[in-house]
């Protein structure tokens, strides 16, 4: 079984310079956080379901930077419309990465419909992304983290893992101060690009 | 991107409304269809410099535009008013961080309204954009509709904050079936 935090920590590790994460709420924002508080991380705190459509904006806003969204499984069900509108508007710098633990583990861990019948990674395939990829052991994450960070968007990749409860790693929760913080990472990345 | 070509009738008040989006520099626009809105759509989908995103649901949008926001672009989001009560919770994103935020809201279900099921969530639009934090313009008249839009872009965007503008069913038409 894939431990999340040390997979995610993984696949942030050595992040390149114009990798732009936005985390669902929940787990997926604890592990993003405990794999490095940088100010290029968007954290949600709320907003369910919304995650992949933020991602879609920002990838739309900034095609030179990669955007990434990681989020759970139950986030990523709320918005499963979204990977519709995702496969139609097709952005080549677009990732969505579900850490996927078939549940709702902030609610007392009841079944989610990824532990049912649903395959998240064969959704995102029928509504157009361009590939994804299933981690379900450990060897499998080099190909998963290569899918997320280098190839043509949008893909999505899928980490199935455990419903172990791990320490919270809580990242600033000011909405204002999150996105302060990252507006002003960007606006100092473009002006370091410019001298 | 290549600008497909789009002409607005003589007659149609929302050319003003295009007009107000591009004056403020609108770079991305989300929608759900109304037909209220559809040349406005066109309109947009013909500018080769406003990038345009068909949601499957109107929370979608809110999200989106909250991305753009991030990235330096501004926005807009159009849809009915059968849409905003599908928003409420993401709404949450907009106050929690400070998000600016326009849509314009093609009203049903207040006037001559011909299908009673558009009743409900169009007479709790206002309440539940004011409910939500929003500043609510509402425009009887094309002129308004123009004026408002592009009042509604400076308050969001110079003064941080979401803003509706609600357009009419009495502007707009009844439809009729």
């Amino acid at each position: 079984m894939i431990g999340r935090r040390d997979a995610i920590a993984e696949v942030l590790k050595d992040r390149p310079d114009n990798l732009l994460v936005i985390s669902g709420l929940g787990s997926p924002t604890y592990d993003v956080a405990a794999a490095g508080d940088v100010a290029q991380n968007f954290y949600l705190w709320g907003a369910m379901g919304g995650a992949a459509s933020m991602g879609l904006g920002l990838a739309l806003a900034r095609p030179d930077a990669r955007v990434l969204v990681i989020t759970g499984d139950g986030e990523m069900l709320m918005g499963l419309g979204s990977l519709a509108t995702l496969g139609a508007k097709a952005p080549a710098n677009l990732a969505i990465l579900v850490i996927d633990n078939e549940a709702f583990g902030e609610t007392g861990g009841q079944t989610s419909h990824t532990g049912k019948t649903t395959n998240l990674a064969a959704v995102a395939l029928a509504c157009g992304f361009k590939q994804v990829a299933t981690a379900h052991k450990q060897a499998d994450l080099v190909s998963v983290k290569q899918l997320i960070l280098e190839d043509a968007g949008p893909v999505l990749g899928v980490i199935k893992t455990g419903s172990d409860e791990l320490p919270r790693v809580l990242p600033e929760r000011d909405g204002h101060i999150i996105r302060n913080t990252f507006k002003t990472a960007l606006k100092n990345q473009q002006n370091g690009e410019s001298k | 991107m290549k600008a497909e070509s789009f002409s607005f009738a003589a007659d149609d008040w929302r050319a003003g409304i295009f007009a107000a989006l591009k004056q403020q520099g609108v770079q991305q626009m989300a929608y759900v269809p109304d037909a209220g809105h559809a040349s406005l759509i066109n309109a947009c989908h013909g500018d080769g410099d406003i990038n345009c995103t068909v949601l499957t649901t109107e929370e979608e949008g809110v999200a989106l535009l909250a991305g753009a926001e991030l990235g330096g672009q501004r926005g807009v989001m159009l849809m009915q008013s059968s849409g905003v009560g599908n928003c409420v919770n993401m709404f949450s994103l907009l106050k929690s961080c400070g998000f600016p935020f326009v849509t314009l809201v093609t009203m049903r279900g207040e006037w001559g309204e011909f299908n009673p099921w558009q009743v409900p969530m169009g007479q709790a639009t206002e309440e539940t954009f004011k409910r939500s934090g929003f500043v609510v313009y509402r425009a009887d008249t094309g002129e308004d509709a123009a004026a408002m839009t592009g009042s509604a872009m400076r308050l969001a965007y110079d003064s941080t904050c979401p803003v509706a503008v609600l357009l009419s069913q009495r502007l707009i038409g009844a439809k009729d079936f």
